[in-house]
């Protein structure tokens, strides 16, 4: 059995994992540009969460991540559709890129960018409902016997 | 047009919102749509009728072809007025029907989408927008039959009905395939001026026998025409919408729409003779077997189908106007049965007509709408059914194989006088009999339709020449040119006249001893129940025993025998293409460093250990040694991307592997030493093969590479510096967003994996299997 809370895991953890939530969302923007993306974000973001779950245990990953894995999937996943919606609007075939930029701060938006942060999502929820069922089915046999 | 079309499917799914609002009304509100579409066709009947055919236009995918555009001539224009003048009665019919149903929400999603479905199957011009709406309205039909969700016979028919129509819709997909490759067009309109190409191709036989096969199974057409009595497990309501006045009607309004490119060879019209007479003589004698109404009124229906059938295969211009005009006839009285059979169904709580008697004096509306439309059922004087049944033995009469045909309708009309006298008689008159319920006369929501209908047939009858116009005009489509109609109701004293008096005076004889008819065709009975039903289930059951011996081959739930089966199957494919239709290039410069050497032997290293060593953590780390080489491979080969997913996937796949290992048993050695052999015999050979395969790849270069053109437009177009991340989320997306998707489902598989345990599903399994053997 797993078991979680040793002194050094919980504070590793604490201090560690925002700093890869932090690095997964870099990962995520700069994606396009130099390696990263979101596939490969989603995946540091879920060994993040997997952290957190190995010091802390199921239930309190559950609570500090409010939403239940599968609606990042749902999220992800409408996230990956809409990002198809605005080529439509303009006429032109089906997931063409549009790419707008905000002038202010020099920031390019666009639907790619949407399309990475849908593939993110989705990577995360699929990890972290195989790592919660695992962990969870562990405890519930653990409680059992 | 096709906003209003597509603009339905987004009313159903808003209305479980307008149940919220406008509750017990919410079928008078949505009626609006197909009451609005209404008159919307009405306004267009004269520019049809005058021979224009009205083209909406509107692409799809150009890319492949498809568009949506609709057409409007005489023979979509009757089934649009029908579907949606129907519609409208069937929704406020049905607000009576299922007052207070807690489903009703339900039924009114699937019926909007129904009805959308169906206008689209009849209106659209291009060969795949029909064949998606036509699958469109088997799966609403199904959803539909099985209503009744709880009730296992419901269930029972609605899987039967869904195999059956959706298995010939797979013949009708290759049929469309066909057709669209002979004609080398995708749309109806010039397919249908490509007749004499389309008669002549070598195809030409194939594709009729496949699109016969995608109509008949819709159509009910013998030896198909059992799933559509079990379909009256439905509510009423959509028994006398889509079981009988659209939706069997789809795979006749195919052939007739078809009819100018494919119709007058003898193939065509030996086929649409024989299984129509086929089918109009089953339904009608089998109508006769049956006491529950609703079951009597669908073989009815099954007979009138395949008169349809007949009329299209004798092809004359007579026959083509009788067509059009049963088609309609049999729309209005056959909707009225249907509702009148609710009504009945609803107050008395039985469906059993040899239980009904003497409701005339509690329910007088509905006795009398039952009585017109019984009248035009059995073609009598001066309904439009008997107008309907005049051209129909006019045409027999003018037609080809007159001596099989004509005797053949004649057969059928004294059946159908009977069984109509039957359904308009029996439960109104004659002594009161106890009955589940004390029946009161029906709501005014459950009359209104039936009065309409009635009064349409009544008025039809009497003024025949109201239908002219729109009757010709559905001819002339069938046809493929101008054809004139004259309906009348009297046609001075001949022929068709003296069959119509005969089938009266034996139908009524048929009438007077359908008890003792009955009791004498019971020995029947076996013969009847080894039908072409008894074969659907033997399919069935065969279905599931193959399934079942195939699933503990393949499926069997060992992951070693499924990788055995997947690199097998890996191997032989590949490898024959590979050894078969190339030949092998192995020319290899060899420019290996040292470091490159070295990452390669700690590869091999991890990988033999793994093989060998016996305690499970020491065998996955070993695996682990190999991934992170792989890593560094990719590394050294400039594809940062790729490296960096890698450690990442070898990272997570540790974590998984801690959380899997506590629940493995205790490490064993299951495979004896011949097995063991065989695998590594299976693993040599999937990895000589790849590697062969990768030297080829690498020596020989069959296409130009793809890899340049990413590289060049990977800024300019994609605005990126990572080709990779370009690829996959601009250039590649919708590969990506399928691939989204499987991960999706993976991980929904896993969850429902983990979480529910094997015996539930072995439990479910067997309910569900429940379904389709017949016990």
């Amino acid at each position: 059995m797993i078991r979680s809370g040793t002194l050094i895991l919980h504070v590793a953890a604490r201090l560690l994992m925002p700093l890869q939530l932090l690095f997964s969302v870099f990962l995520l923007l700069r994606g396009h540009d130099e390696p990263g993306g979101g596939f490969i974000a989603g995946l540091v973001a879920s060994g993040a969460f997997a952290l957190y779950l190995f010091a802390f245990g199921p239930r309190a990953t559950r609570q500090m991540l409010r939403v239940a894995p599968q609606d990042l999937i749902g999220l992800g996943l409408c996230l990956g559709v809409i990002s198809a919606l605005p080529a439509w609007w303009q006429g032109q075939p089906f997931l063409t890129a549009q790419w707008w930029t905000i002038p202010w701060i020099d920031f390019k938006f666009s639907t790619p960018l949407i399309f990475d942060i849908g593939v993110y999502l989705v990577v995360l929820g699929s990890v972290l409902i195989a790592v919660l069922a695992l962990m969870e089915g562990d405890s519930e046999e653990a409680s059992h016997d | 047009m096709q906003l209003a079309v597509l603009g339905g499917f987004v009313l159903a799914a808003f209305a479980p919102l307008l149940h919220r609002w406008f509750g017990e009304r919410t079928g008078w509100v949505l009626a609006l749509l197909p009451g609005a579409l209404l008159l919307w066709l009405l306004g267009q009947l004269p520019a049809v009728v005058a021979g224009e055919i009205l083209v909406f236009e509107q692409a799809w995918v150009p890319g492949l072809e498809i568009t949506l555009t609709f057409l409007l001539d005489g023979l979509s224009l009757l089934f649009a007025l029908l579907i949606s003048g129907i519609g409208v009665l069937v929704l406020i019919y049905a607000s009576g029907y299922l007052k207070g149903h807690p489903d009703l929400v339900r039924f009114h999603v699937v019926i909007l989408a129904f009805m959308m479905s169906m206008l689209g199957l009849v209106l659209a011009d291009n060969l795949v927008s029909l064949f998606v709406f036509w699958e469109l309205t088997s799966i609403t039909s199904y959803l539909l039959i099985g209503f009744n969700h709880t009730d296992l016979e419901a269930r029972k028919s609605a899987l039967q009905g869904l195999f059956v129509t959706v298995g010939g819709g797979l013949a009708l997909l290759a049929g469309l395939i066909l057709l669209a490759l002979a004609g080398d067009s995708w749309s109806l309109q010039d397919l249908n001026d490509r007749g004499e190409l389309l008669r002549g191709h070598d195809l030409y036989l194939p594709i009729l026998l496949c699109l016969l096969a995608g109509a008949f199974t819709k159509s009910a057409q013998f030896p198909f025409h059992f799933w559509l009595p079990n379909a009256m497990a439905a509510p009423t309501p959509v028994s006398a919408y889509l079981h009988s006045a659209t939706m069997v009607k789809a795979g006749v309004y195919l052939l007739a729409r078809l009819s100018p490119a494919l119709g007058g060879t003898p193939a065509w019209e030996a086929w649409l003779c024989l299984i129509g007479a086929l089918t109009m003589l089953t339904g009608a004698f089998l109508a006769l077997r049956h006491t529950n109404i609703k079951k009597l009124l669908a073989y009815s229906t099954v007979m009138a189908l395949g008169t349809l059938t007949l009329l299209l295969g004798i092809g004359s211009e007579e026959a083509m106007v009788a067509f059009a005009t049963f088609l309609l006839a049999h729309s209005l009285y056959k909707g009225v049965l249907f509702m009148v059979a609710g009504i009945l169904d609803h107050e008395t709580g039985t469906k059993d007509i040899a239980l009904m008697g003497g409701l005339r004096r509690v329910m007088p509306i509905t006795a009398l709408c039952a009585a017109v439309a019984a009248l035009s059922l059995g073609g009598v004087i001066p309904l439009f059914g008997f107008v309907a049944k005049e051209l129909l033995f006019a045409a027999a009469w003018e037609g080809g194989w007159r001596g099989v045909l004509l005797p053949a309708t004649l057969i059928a009309a004294i059946l159908t006088l009977a069984a109509a006298a039957i359904v308009g008689i029996r439960p109104f008159y004659r002594a009161r009999r106890e009955l589940p319920r004390s029946p009161q006369e029906g709501p005014g929501t459950m009359l209104l339709g039936p009065l309409v209908l009635a009064g349409l047939s009544l008025l039809l009858g009497l003024w025949p020449g109201a239908a002219e116009a729109l009757v010709a005009a559905t001819a002339s489509s069938l046809r493929g040119e101008t054809v004139t109609a004259s309906l009348t109701l009297w046609h001075g004293i001949n022929g068709p006249l003296l069959l119509s008096l005969v089938s009266l005076a034996l139908g009524l004889l048929l009438f007077r001893h359908w008890d003792g008819w009955r009791a004498a065709l019971r020995p029947l009975d076996p013969l009847i129940e080894r039908g072409p039903e008894a074969a659907y289930f033997r399919l069935m059951n065969t279905l599931v025993e193959v399934a079942e011996w195939q699933t503990r081959l393949l499926q069997n739930g060992y992951m070693r025998n499924y990788l055995v089966m997947m690199l097998l199957v890996l191997v032989g494919l590949t490898g024959v293409t590979l050894f078969a239709r190339h030949e092998l290039h192995l020319a290899v410069a060899l420019d290996v460093q040292l470091h490159e050497a070295l990452v390669v032997g700690l590869m091999v290293a991890g990988a033999v250990m793994a093989c060998v060593l016996r305690a499970r953590l020491a065998a996955v780390a070993s695996v682990g040694v190999m991934g992170f080489c792989i890593a560094l491979t990719f590394v050294l080969f400039s594809a940062p991307d790729l490296g960096i997913t890698q450690l990442l996937v070898e990272t997570l796949t540790v974590i998984l592997l801690i959380l899997v290992l506590f629940r493995l048993p205790r490490f064993a050695r299951l495979s004896s030493p011949l097995e063991r052999v065989r695998d590594l015999v299976v693993a040599a050979a999937t990895g000589g093969l790849i590697t062969l395969l990768i030297l080829q790849v690498v020596s020989v270069d069959p296409f130009p590479s793809i890899s340049d053109y990413m590289v060049a437009n990977s800024q300019p177009l994609g605005h990126g510096h990572n080709i990779v991340n370009v690829i996959l989320v601009d250039f590649r997306a919708l590969d990506t967003l399928g691939e989204m998707f499987v991960l999706a489902l993976a991980a929904i598989g896993v969850f429902a994996m983990l979480r529910f345990h094997a015996g539930e599903y072995a439990e479910r399994d067997r309910q569900a299997r429940g379904e389709v053997v017949d016990d």
